[in-house]
């Protein structure tokens, strides 16, 4: 696909521009952290082998794509910055992943609710970016997709199976729709840098896909015969820094081999 | 078909003794994750373009790369590249042969692999009875890039390498 413009090649000698680039970057690439973290944890603890493998690929794929943007940020950055000091020595309010992707994992059904929210957003946001005006990013979001596919089919087959399954699958799954709904809109929140990244053409208009999003969601969730919940407000933050309970947690785990043995590499 | 890299047939010799390591029949070469390979004097520089994007092969192909060329007195520069990015279509003719015989069906072409993957269709060969009489048991198995399958005549389960395009 080709950009919808190309970026001026003197965009990043202004450090206005550097600054966004960056915190736009940590806003995509925090989110694929933070859920291949808690995709980690359920290592040898799926219900059965083969989603057990699943989840753990996934989590693969999301840590291998946030490598990139890490190695991509520190390289704009330009300073001594490597992706390990990105990933694991900034503190809980620098992280910018939105609060979905820190929501634990409460049981089966709240992994594969949480999974599918993020895929199908993970694919049309990866889908839009392959048009970005930026090079690498073009580059990051066409080799990303090839798997965001494969993600949202896994998660995808499992929230119908699970919707359309047992009276407990489709209670406990409906649950987590319930639980876990409030959290979606904040996907498609765009920060000052994000606007900034939008209008220069590198970033996906986020209203748009925020239609689409939620077309593809509600499809979904009615093949698989679960409702559409009714909420009042959403819940946001996290895009800001202000995350929920369980990032300090998360990172707690994260990040306890390198600042106990700080510089420590395999 | 293998790509040319206009390379010694010793620099060719050294990449190929370079496996995956976790598939130790495929060689780089024969994987098609060695994009170019530039030479100079005993400088090497090669660009590699990862397979998965958290394949943790990667890394320990790069290692290996440069363990396998230091023993011949090069030094080796591995660069990793994501454009264009890697497709099955890459696997030679030769890779796919070796993986076969090691037990893994090779990558169908794009439409027979979602045939398989998502319309039950009986397209993959068994690799230890020749049968298409297969069905696929996960679509992840033990490795991002593969795919489960049995074969319903000798009951044989096999893994299947999934086409990525
Ligand atoms: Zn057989």
């Amino acid at each position: 696909m080709n950009p919808i413009k190309e970026l001026n090649p003197t965009f990043l000698q202004s450090q206005e521009n550097k600054t966004h680039l960056v915190n736009y970057l940590l806003g995509v690439a925090d989110n694929y952290l933070i859920l291949g973290q808690r995709l980690g944890e359920l290592c040898g603890h799926g219900p059965n082998l083969e989603p057990d493998i699943a989840l753990t690929n996934i989590s693969l794929d999301l840590l291998g794509q946030v490598r990139s943007f890490y190695q991509y940020i520190a390289q704009i950055k330009g300073d001594k910055s490597t992706e390990d000091d990105i990933a694991f020595l900034r503190k809980e309010r620098d992280y910018k992943n939105v609060l979905l992707v820190e929501q634990p994992n409460t049981d089966f059904g709240y992994v594969i609710v949480r999974q599918f929210f993020f895929d199908v957003y993970n694919k049309l946001f990866l889908n839009s970016l392959q048009q970005s005006a930026d090079e690498t990013l073009r580059a990051l979001a066409f080799k990303g997709i090839k798997e965001a596919s494969y993600h949202e089919r896994f998660s995808g087959d499992w929230f119908k199976r699970l919707g359309d399954g047992t009276a407990e699958s489709k209670e406990r799954v409906q649950q987590a729709v319930n639980d876990l709904w409030i959290y979606t809109d904040e996907l498609f929140h765009t920060t000052e840098a994000d606007n900034a990244m939008i209008a220069a053409g590198v970033a996906p208009d986020m209203l748009q896909l925020r239609e689409y999003y939620y077309e593809k969601v509600e499809e979904l969730l009615s093949t698989a015969t679960l409702q559409i919940p009714e909420v009042e407000y959403f819940q946001k933050g996290g895009k800001q820094g202000i995350h929920s309970e369980h990032m300090g947690r998360i990172l707690a785990e994260m990040q306890y081999m390198q600042r106990t043995y700080p510089d420590s590499k395999w | 078909m293998i790509q040319d890299f206009n390379i010694s047939s010793e620099i060719q010799a050294i990449l190929e003794s370079v496996m995956d390591p976790e598939i130790p029949v495929l060689n780089v070469v024969d994987l098609g994750v060695i994009r170019d390979v530039e030479v100079k004097g005993k400088e090497i520089t090669i660009k590699l373009t990862p397979t998965y994007s958290g394949c943790p092969a990667m890394d320990v192909i790069g290692d290996d790369l440069e363990r396998a060329f230091a023993a011949y007195g090069y030094t080796t520069v591995v660069q990793l590249i994501m454009s264009p990015p890697w497709t099955t279509d890459w696997i030679t003719t030769r890779g796919r042969a070796a993986l076969e015989k090691y037990g893994i069906a090779a990558p169908l072409d794009e439409t027979a692999d979602k045939d398989v993957l998502l319309n039950d269709k009986k397209l993959v060969k068994c690799t230890h009875c020749g049968s298409q009489n297969t069905k696929l048991v996960s679509q992840f198995g033990s490795t991002a890039c593969k795919a489960m399958f049995q074969c319903d005549d000798c009951l044989e389960p096999f893994d299947y390498f999934k086409c990525l395009k």
